[in-house]
């Protein structure tokens, strides 16, 4: 019997294994798709939010903020790209200034630090590419921006190093109560646990209501999101929010920690669980809504455009639903934004709780840092050196983003390593830029055959997504 | 008399090509700027025919594939057996552009040709 | 620093050309560097024919006219290092550069000629709405996936433009036992050549549907159908005629477009009309000592041209090098009506060749119109054509005693009459 099984590899539950992996515990998890992260997980805003929109005394505010003060360091100790950048609120007419002033003292009464009201001219001296329509800001210069692939990447390789087990392509199907513990049942097999985790995001409701009389619905909330080229990156430093207000909760204009441009999402509850499509709709919105705050976006060098659907909890709570429903059976429920932020201190206070449930002791051999070769991010003589020991970092694949041989063949062989094209764009960007992997998709392809085997079927994102067929006669 | 438009294919200017077509025979060729257009528009009404690229493997090369042509055009209504025949088709490197891959490929008369070089791996 | 006389960005068909030419024109230190592990560029995976009829007068493969110019290039010992990418170019011509062999260095060159060539426009540029399964290619990844390394991107195929690449893509799916359900065009005419129209559409029963796009596509991990909708004349789908066509494979053929992220780090000025540098009639871009030629300056129809263009590219660099610089006084060309993305963008009238081409697209389709070029107020040039069209690229062979010395500005436009 496992001491634990996680339902879900998103970053939630890739928190929570790796925060887990700190004790001696038999740990696994499982994961319905090939790649950690596949869900929620990698489509969503990307930010690191200060914390002044949860009501205060919400887990989602209490979260937040740890989850935002324990990025800085974690980023260090896994080697995240991070980066505090800041954000603003702004107000898009006079009417919305009470707002400001309310949600600045909602974040100070979350313990937020250093927010302030800028001036539409101050906010505009801080963000010239602004409207002149903007009446007022409020900024938050603990906000900041991840790669929320890499975040959720690096937690779960960390916890693969120390001994957690991750099983993919195993959807969790049935779970029931057995003496000292939960059976679990995937289409790979059957799984006892002495304490289950619940991190199933989309499906956490499916999961609770197996076991728990109170029964849950979680609602498919889709936001549709464009990222534009990094050529556009710099019209923004900072994330800039509207202020929720007549025109609805208004989206985002925000840089990527890797350069891009940003806007989004959109918020349309839906009944599909799987419909992560953009709609013609959904996109027009998105990029009208964000000209409100941005008004000269360069639409024309838009590269790509996503949906993510948030796992939004039905009810009247409006929180997220955290911790032991019943004994030995504990839950993440109802992750949506802040989630990203929060999930580092979700990870750590749900792996004190199980720990404290199964009397665990500290590993003493628990290997804390992760580390990656950027060899873009070295100094000139730095990288000479790095691709003269390993000519495979001069070896440039993916043209856009100058992805070498070396990152991508590191992102196969790392732990968890990547098995898909879009595993390999995940990990190290290639097919991410401008040309959206017109150029190196057949090289990856290659390097995933050459590192797999020549039989190895490649596919975009596992099973059921090959990129090529056997014979164009096979019908 | 019939006529018949076509648009030539011999040259990426794609003259608007009109024949006059006096029962099995060409009566006339117009809109042709060119003598491989009046050429193209008498073949093209009695027998058509196409020049085929395909690419084929290699054995020991240092490249997987090498492209090929028919070095001369085959009828059009045998192209898809041309390619059934390239289908079996292997080269052995080293490949020279011009090596010829197969004679008289699906008994058209035309060689199979290397359009590109292989040097053994 | 490694010092080069003159370095040449790209092995493909413009680059060879380019670096055979300034040899020729007496450039000892020639230094080609290309990306790929092989020189020639796209045209390896261009194996259809019809190249070469201008420049050979004869009908090659893509990879044979390749190997014409490889071939050239190596009877002239022009040194190449393939593997080898660009970084980084500097206005003072400082190359960033890293590859398996040569590792990462910088080089210096007295004279920089660009010929990277151009990218595939993707669906996100499109904005298409759906689902991003695997199964959408762009036209030129397909291309390569089956002619270079032998493997099948689908089944079933629905192609959206009709640009050569598209066309030619149709016709090669179509023989590796494929079927190609449609090609969709958003504008009311095929960008592409007429006579692949007919060699790659019409010979096999392929439907064109002009004035239609994509406005959806189905199936979360592998393409399982496309929604095709026609457009109005503003290129907006018209509700009510979605059309859903069952496939495992979209193609996407939406235009190509110059890659000059090198040029703009070198601060070479670029033409929104081309996307590609600004250059005078030496080729020589905003930046004095970097030149450009081929797809990088502007996408072509024809690879004849290219080479035609890489050649004086080639002379001029090979002519700056000499340093033989006259006073320069030159004046802008001008779009004027129905007319955009004339190259050269600039000349010196006291400096032309013999012949001037000028090059550049019409912007609608139109039968028995004329070209006409103005220097100042007065018409120097004036020539009907049967038939003119966005896809094909107009030509104006301009002879230089048309070109009076003391004009202030060229135009040229295209006119009923």
């Amino acid at each position: 019997m496992l001491d634990v099984l996680i339902a879900g590899a998103g970053v939630v539950g890739c928190a929570v294994a790796r925060e887990l992996s700190r004790y001696a515990l038999d740990v696994a998890v499982l994961e319905r798709e090939e790649d950690v992260g596949a869900g929620t997980s990698k489509a969503n805003s990307a930010i690191i939010h200060a914390g002044f929109d949860a009501e205060p005394g919400t887990l989602k505010a209490r979260f937040n903020v740890e989850g935002c003060a324990r990025m800085g360091a974690l980023s260090q100790e896994l080697d995240i790209p991070f980066r505090r950048n800041g954000s603003l609120v702004v107000a898009l007419t006079e009417e919305d200034l009470p707002k400001l002033a309310e949600l600045k003292a909602r974040g100070e009464a979350n313990g937020v630090p250093e927010l302030r009201i800028l001036s539409g001219d101050e906010a505009r001296r801080m963000e010239p590419a602004l409207s002149e329509h903007i009446a007022a800001a409020l900024y938050a210069p603990t906000a900041g921006i991840v790669c929320p692939f890499e975040l959720t990447q690096a937690l779960a390789e960390n916890a693969c190093v120390n001994g957690v087990l991750f099983h993919m392509n195993t959807r969790v199907e049935q779970i029931e109560a057995i003496d000292g513990g939960y059976r679990v049942r995937s289409d790979r097999g059957t799984f006892d646990a002495k304490v289950v985790v619940n991190c199933a995001g989309l499906y956490s409701d499916e999961i609770h209501n197996q076991l728990c009389d109170e029964k849950l619905h979680i609602v498919p909330r889709r936001g549709e999101y464009m990222l534009l080229d990094r050529k556009a990156g710099a019209l923004a430093d900072k994330t800039i929010f509207q202020c929720p207000g007549k025109l609805g909760k208004g989206v985002l204009v925000t840089p990527t920690v890797h350069g891009n441009l940003m806007i989004g999402p959109t918020a349309e509850d839906i009944d599909d669980r799987e419909a992560t499509c953009t709609t013609a709709e959904g996109l027009a919105k998105a990029a009208s809504t964000a000209s409100l705050s941005v008004p000269e976006l360069p639409l024309k060098q838009v590269i790509t455009s996503f949906a993510g659907l948030r796992a939004h909890l039905d009810g009247s709570a409006h929180d997220f639903r955290i911790g032991e429903s019943r004994p030995g059976y504990f839950e993440a429920a109802g992750v949506e934004s802040p989630g990203l932020t929060a999930a580092p201190a979700i990870g750590a206070y749900l792996a004190g709780e199980i720990a404290v449930h199964l009397n665990a002791r500290i590993k003493p051999d628990f290997v804390a840092t992760r580390r990656v070769v950027r060899p873009r991010e070295l100094d000139f003589a730095s990288r000479q050196a790095l691709i003269r020991e390993n000519p495979a970092y001069g070896n440039i694949i993916c043209r856009c983003e100058q992805v070498s041989e070396g990152e991508i063949l590191d992102a196969i062989r790392r732990p968890l390593g990547a098995r898909s094209l879009d595993g390999v764009k995940r990990r190290t960007r290639a097919g991410m830029g401008r040309c959206q992997a017109g150029f190196c998709s057949a090289r990856v392809m290659e390097l995933l055959r050459r590192e797999l085997g020549a039989d190895f079927e490649v596919t975009k994102c596992g099973p059921g997504s090959p990129m090529t067929v056997k014979d164009g006669k096979e019908r | 008399m019939k006529q018949v438009e076509l648009t030539c294919i011999c040259c990426p200017m794609g003259c608007n090509l009109r024949v006059e077509l006096d029962g099995g025979s060409i009566a006339s060729v117009t809109g042709n700027t060119c003598k491989r257009g009046d050429a193209y528009a008498r073949q093209e009404c009695i027998a058509p025919v196409r020049v085929i690229t395909a690419s084929v493997p290699v054995v020991g090369g240092k490249l997987a594939r090498v492209s090929v042509k028919t070095a001369a055009p085959v009828p059009k209504n045998r192209i898809f057996d041309v390619m059934d025949a390239i289908r079996l088709i292997s080269a052995q490197a080293p490949v020279r552009i011009g090596d010829v891959l197969c004679e008289n490929i699906a008994n058209t008369g035309a060689n199979l040709v290397a359009t590109r070089s292989a040097e053994r791996n | 620093m490694e010092r080069h006389e003159l370095i040449v960005i790209g092995g493909g068909p413009a680059g060879l050309t380019a670096a055979t030419a300034a040899r020729k024109a007496g450039v000892e230190d020639v230094l080609i560097l290309e990306r790929e592990d092989c020189l020639g560029g796209i045209l390896n995976q261009c194996i259809h024919n019809g190249f070469g009829l201008h420049r050979f007068k004869e009908e090659l493969t893509g990879p044979e006219y390749a190997q014409r110019w490889i071939d050239e290039a190596a009877s002239l010992n022009i040194p190449f290092r393939t593997g080898t990418m660009v970084l980084e170019l500097s206005s003072d011509r400082i190359l960033t550069c890293t590859g398996r062999i040569s590792g990462l260095e910088q080089l210096q060159a007295d004279a920089v000629i660009l010929a990277m060539g151009c990218r595939e426009r993707p669906r996100g540029a499109l904005n298409i709405p759906g689902y991003r399964p695997a199964g959408i290619y762009s036209a030129g990844t397909a291309q390569r996936l089956i002619n270079i390394e032998g493997r099948m991107p689908g089944r079933e195929v629905v192609i959206l433009g009709s640009g050569d690449i598209g066309l030619i893509m149709a016709r090669r799916l179509t023989l590796e036992g494929a079927q190609v359900k449609a090609v969709a065009e958003l504008m009311p005419y095929s960008s592409g050549l007429r006579r692949n129209i007919v060699q790659c559409l019409d010979d096999f029963g392929i439907p064109l549907k002009l004035s239609h796009t994509v406005v959806n596509i189905h199936g979360k991990r592998r393409v399982e159908g496309v929604v095709l909708a026609q457009v109005d004349e503003n290129r907006r789908p018209i509700p009510g005629t979605e059309e859903e066509i069952p496939c495992d494979t979209l193609l996407l053929s939406v235009g190509l477009l110059p890659e000059n992220e090198l040029s703009e780090l070198a601060g070479v000025p670029i033409d929104p009309a081309t996307s590609g540098p600004s250059v005078n009639e030496n080729f020589e871009t905003g930046v004095a000592g970097i030149f450009a030629c081929g797809n990088v300056l502007h996408v072509h129809d024809l690879v004849d041209h290219v080479s035609e263009e890489a050649e004086c590219a080639g002379r001029a660099a090979a002519e700056y090098l000499r340093g033989a610089r006259a006073q320069r006084h030159e004046i802008p060309l001008r779009s004027g009506d129905g007319v955009t993305g004339i190259v050269p963008q600039r000349i010196d009238p006291s400096a032309l060749p013999e012949v001037l081409n000028l090059r550049f697209r019409v912007r609608r389709e139109v039968r028995n119109h004329y070209l006409s070029v103005y220097a100042g107020g007065e018409r120097i040039f004036h020539q009907k054509r049967r038939i003119m069209t966005p896809g094909q690229m107009e030509e104006i062979a301009l002879k230089r005693e048309l070109v009076p010395l003391t004009t202030t500005e060229i135009r040229v436009a295209m006119e009923e009459a």
